[in-house]
This record gives C-alpha cells, sequence and structure tokens, in this order.
C-alpha cells in the first residue's frame, strides 16, 4: 500500500467536507478502496508537463429579461417550500 | 416488452405529427430532462423529480416527429460501466443473457438491442455510450464536444460528457445524430460544425466506402486486451481491408494515463455538480438538525455507494494539499491525451481498437472491486479528455458468443469520417 493510502478519520473528514453522513461500515470500506484508487492515481506522477493551449472562447449574449420559470415551476420539486420560497433547515 | 428492467418509466411523449423520424421510437436515457416525465438518473436522490422543462435534444425529437417510448434505465448519475449501480436495478443484456448491457447507457442500448425501441440516446462520459453499444451488438456515437447541447442533460462531469445516439446501423444511428446536432444559445459549449470543416448530411456519409481509408492502431490500446476480443478485432480490420482501407501500427504513449486522469477529473467535476443534491431545491430531505446535518443526511440516503465513492474521492483530489498531485497532474494528462491524437490522425483519418478490452461481464462479477471496472475504462475514456468523436460498431462475436465493438476514432469534427467507415461494418 502506498505512503499516502489513506486512514478512516481522512475519508470521515473527506465526507464531512462533501457532506455526506457516511456509516461506520462504509468508512471502512471506502478507505481500503481509497488505498488502492489512489495508488493506482499515483501513476499520473509520471506525466510529463504539457502545454496547455488556450484555445478558450467567452460566449456572450446581452442580458435582457426574457421567457423562464415561474415561481411556481421552479418551486414544484423542492421537498418543502413557503411563501414562494424554498424552505431549508435552521441555521445556526 | 423483455423483462430486462431496461425501462425506469414508460411514459409516451409523442413528438409533432411530420418530420424525419416520424413513425419511429427513441428511447431517452433517463439523465436527460423531458418536461413532466419524471427523471431519475437512475437516483432514489431524483425519485419522484420532474423537470419543468425538456432538454434541447428532447425538443428537437419532438419537432423531428420521433415518438419517445419510455426513460431508460442507467447507471446512478451515469457512474458504472455495467448499468449495475442504478437505484431500479441491475439491466440484463438482453443479447448476451447472465452478462451486464455495459453502461452507463445500458438501458438504451439494451432497449435497441431487443428491438423495443427503433433508437435510443444515451450520454457518453468515459465511453457510456459506446461500452454498452459494444457490449449489445449495436451502433454507438459519440460526437465531437460541442456538436450536441448538454442543456437539460443532468450535469456529471461538464467537460467531458455529450448525448449521442445508439441505433441497431450506423446509417440510423447517423439519421438521429443529424436530428440532435448543432449549437445551441442554452449551451455556450455548443460549437457550429459549418465553421469547423463539417456540414450535418451525416446520414448521407454512410456509404460503406473505406477505398482509401488509413486506419492507425494504437498498440497500447490492444497491448491487455482479452484474447477474443483482439482476435474479433483483426477480423474486422481485415474486413475492411478487403474494403480497400489500409492499416498502420501507431503509438499514443500518454494513453497509459489516460484512464487515471479521466477518473481524477470526473470526479472532481462531480464532487462540484452533485453539491446540489442537498434535499432542499429538491432531492430526499434530510430531515431535522442543522444545514450541514440536513444536507449530509439527505445525501447520504439518496445517493447510491458508487456515486459516494466517486463524490468523496472528487473532495479529495480537490482538497487543499492534493490539487497539484492529482487535479493538476490530470490536467497535464489530458493536454499530452491530446497532442498525441492530433499526431497519429495526423497521418491516419481514423484510429482503431476495440471498444472495450474485455467481453460483456457476467452480472455481478465487478460491483465489489471498483478499481478493475475502472480500468476496463481504458480505450474509451481517452477520447473524452481529447474532445473527439468516436464510434462503436459491432465488429463479432467471441467464441462464446458474446459481442465484441470495434471503436473508431476522428479527428474533431470528422463525424462524417467515422461514420463511413464504420458503415463498411455495420
Amino acid at each position: 500500500m502506498s505512503d499516502n493510502a489513506v486512514d478512516g478519520d481522512e475519508v470521515a473528514h473527506i465526507a464531512d467536507l462533501a457532506r455526506i453522513d457516511l456509516e461506520e461500515a462504509e468508512v471502512e470500506r471506502f478507505t481500503e478502496q481509497f488505498g488502492e484508487i489512489l495508488a493506482a492515481f499515483e501513476a499520473l506522477d509520471e506525466v510529463p508537463e504539457t502545454e496547455r493551449e488556450a484555445d478558450l472562447t467567452n460566449v456572450m449574449r446581452p442580458d435582457e429579461v426574457r421567457e423562464c420559470l415561474t415561481q411556481e415551476e421552479a418551486l414544484q420539486n423542492a421537498p418543502d417550500s413557503e411563501a414562494g420560497q424554498f424552505k431549508g433547515p435552521k441555521v445556526s | 416488452m423483455g423483462d430486462y428492467n431496461a425501462y425506469i418509466a414508460t411514459d409516451t411523449i409523442e413528438g409533432t405529427d411530420d418530420g424525419p423520424l416520424a413513425g419511429r421510437t427513441v428511447a431517452v436515457k433517463d439523465n436527460i430532462s423531458t418536461k413532466d416525465v419524471q427523471t431519475t438518473c437512475g437516483s432514489a436522490m431524483l425519485d419522484g423529480y420532474v423537470p419543468p422543462y425538456d432538454a434541447t435534444v428532447v425538443e428537437r425529437l419532438k419537432d423531428a416527429g420521433a415518438t419517445i417510448p419510455g426513460k431508460t434505465n442507467m447507471d446512478e448519475f451515469g457512474m458504472g460501466t455495467t448499468t449495475e449501480t442504478s437505484a431500479y436495478g441491475a439491466v440484463e443484456n438482453p443479447v448476451a443473457e447472465g452478462h451486464v448491457p455495459g453502461g452507463s447507457s445500458g438501458g438504451s442500448a439494451a432497449v435497441v438491442a431487443a428491438g423495443d425501441a427503433d433508437m435510443a440516446l444515451g450520454s457518453d462520459t468515459g465511453g457510456s455510450i459506446r461500452c454498452p453499444a459494444a457490449f449489445c451488438g449495436v451502433v454507438g456515437i459519440k460526437p465531437t464536444y460541442g456538436l450536441v447541447s448538454r442543456y437539460g442533460l443532468v450535469a456529471y462531469a461538464n467537460s467531458l460528457e455529450q448525448i449521442g445516439p445508439i441505433a441497431p446501423s450506423v446509417e440510423d444511428a447517423a439519421e438521429l445524430l443529424e436530428v440532435i446536432a448543432g449549437p445551441d444559445e442554452r449551451d455556450g459549449t455548443t460549437r457550429d460544425a459549418t465553421d469547423h470543416g463539417s456540414d450535418y448530411d451525416f446520414a448521407a456519409a454512410a456509404d460503406g466506402d473505406v477505398d482509401g481509408l488509413s486506419i492507425g492502431v494504437p498498440t497500447e490500446l490492444l497491448d491487455g486486451a482479452d484474447e477474443a476480443v483482439v482476435e474479433t478485432f483483426w477480423d474486422a480490420i481485415d474486413d475492411l481491408q478487403a474494403q480497400g482501407a489500409s492499416y498502420h501500427e501507431v503509438t499514443l504513449p500518454s494513453v497509459e494515463h489516460a484512464v487515471e486522469a479521466y477518473y481524477v477529473i470526473a470526479m472532481s467535476e462531480a464532487s462540484s455538480n452533485l453539491a446540489r443534491f442537498d434535499g432542499v431545491r429538491y432531492g430526499k430531505s434530510g430531515g431535522e438538525g442543522n444545514w450541514n446535518e440536513s444536507f449530509a443526511q439527505a445525501r447520504e440516503e439518496g445517493f447510491g455507494e458508487e456515486v459516494k465513492r466517486r463524490v468523496l474521492l472528487g473532495t479529495y483530489a480537490l482538497s487543499a494539499g492534493y490539487h497539484d498531485k492529482y487535479y493538476k497532474k490530470a490536467q497535464d494528462a489530458r493536454a499530452w491525451v491530446k497532442q498525441d491524437f492530433d499526431e497519429a490522425l495526423s497521418d491516419a483519418d481514423v484510429l482503431a481498437s476495440p471498444t472495450m478490452p474485455v467481453p460483456p461481464m457476467k452480472r455481478g462479477e465487478s460491483l465489489d472491486d471498483p478499481l478493475t471496472m475502472y480500468l476496463a475504462d481504458a480505450n474509451t475514456t481517452p477520447v473524452n479528455l481529447a474532445n473527439l468523436p468516436a464510434i462503436s460498431v459491432p465488429a463479432g462475436e467471441t467464441d462464446d458468443g458474446l459481442p465484441v465493438g470495434l471503436q473508431l476514432v476522428g479527428p474533431a469534427f470528422g463525424e462524417k469520417t467515422i461514420i463511413r467507415a464504420g458503415s463498411a461494418l455495420a
């Protein structure tokens, strides 16, 4: 196993950053798999630094009012809403 | 209709009366938004989600007179190579019972292979159209990045994915591509093929004329492939040679690193894209607790294991201290792959390889071993990194009767070339 293999605490920390409340068994399973997968990703160390051609163009359109979803349509898939707004959990 | 679980829903959407696809059925992968018809991405997170608008490709299908017979099953959010990670159950391969149909557009390939739809749309982020096409013995096209609008495609990895056709023949696939291709003001990454040396007469290019065609065969994509697959591949090359094509070996050293680069980039983009599924705007509500607890609960319950795996690995690759080690290196690899393809295509019209290095796996075989499943994408992922078009056509079968696909890769906006070459075989 590589030096960079993750441990359980690290997986739990990443899960926290990603806002996924993993179960204990998942943390264990992922810890083992991530060691193997990240070791395979180490192969990227052999990649030479490569000139990246910046072939990018901005795509703009006039900022004009146009047809869009109604408030009702925009809210139709929200699990909870109130007074025409998304209703989320308490902040604090 | 077979019992191979290829449809998540069979709500019929009727097109206009007239048009080039009038009287034809085109099944649509369930990560493509259909107005008023449930779109789940194969995820419990989106169970019951009903888009208030159509994807651009769906509008174009309806305008072309196609009937959509249903939404097809898929690996959850497009994450998988076997169509076994769907929250709605695995799909059976209708032409090779007991084996997977390939993924992630496995439902789309299966309904075409079984004859339950005339054609279908899939999406291809790292091979998700070509892999199931190969495993089910049908034709799939991954278009040049920007040829087809992604508006209304639920995002997994924006810089890699394209919507494309799956059909029984190259000509049918080309005809469907003709309908969905073209710029869209709602997707700023679309480009007009006519600005890049092509027109949109894709179906007419399916004339089977390969006389004088120069085929490059990247040796790296044959190394390590299953013997029966390699044998079937060379038989197909012989067939093309007999019809007037010639082949030479080419080398693409960068592709050795493509599959790792692909997964780092795709997982990184996924970790960002899937942040929207929080149980507030849509998705399962996470219930009580503060904002973070509620989100984390909703995402634990709503996402399947493969999705969690990729979101976490993507979060890791982008996190402080690891960005340069994984993400930046993956971008270097991507640029290198692009250069390699450009060079190889400067003295070949198309590049040919087996689509998948292995025949269709047995069902259940690869689920416990994610790394092995990721490595199976070695031949398809380089094409997405380079944003090039590619087609998978049936090359024949192994002695055990399992379908083998041949992949042809062309230059950017070289759809007509790969269609012409592919049509000599299917």
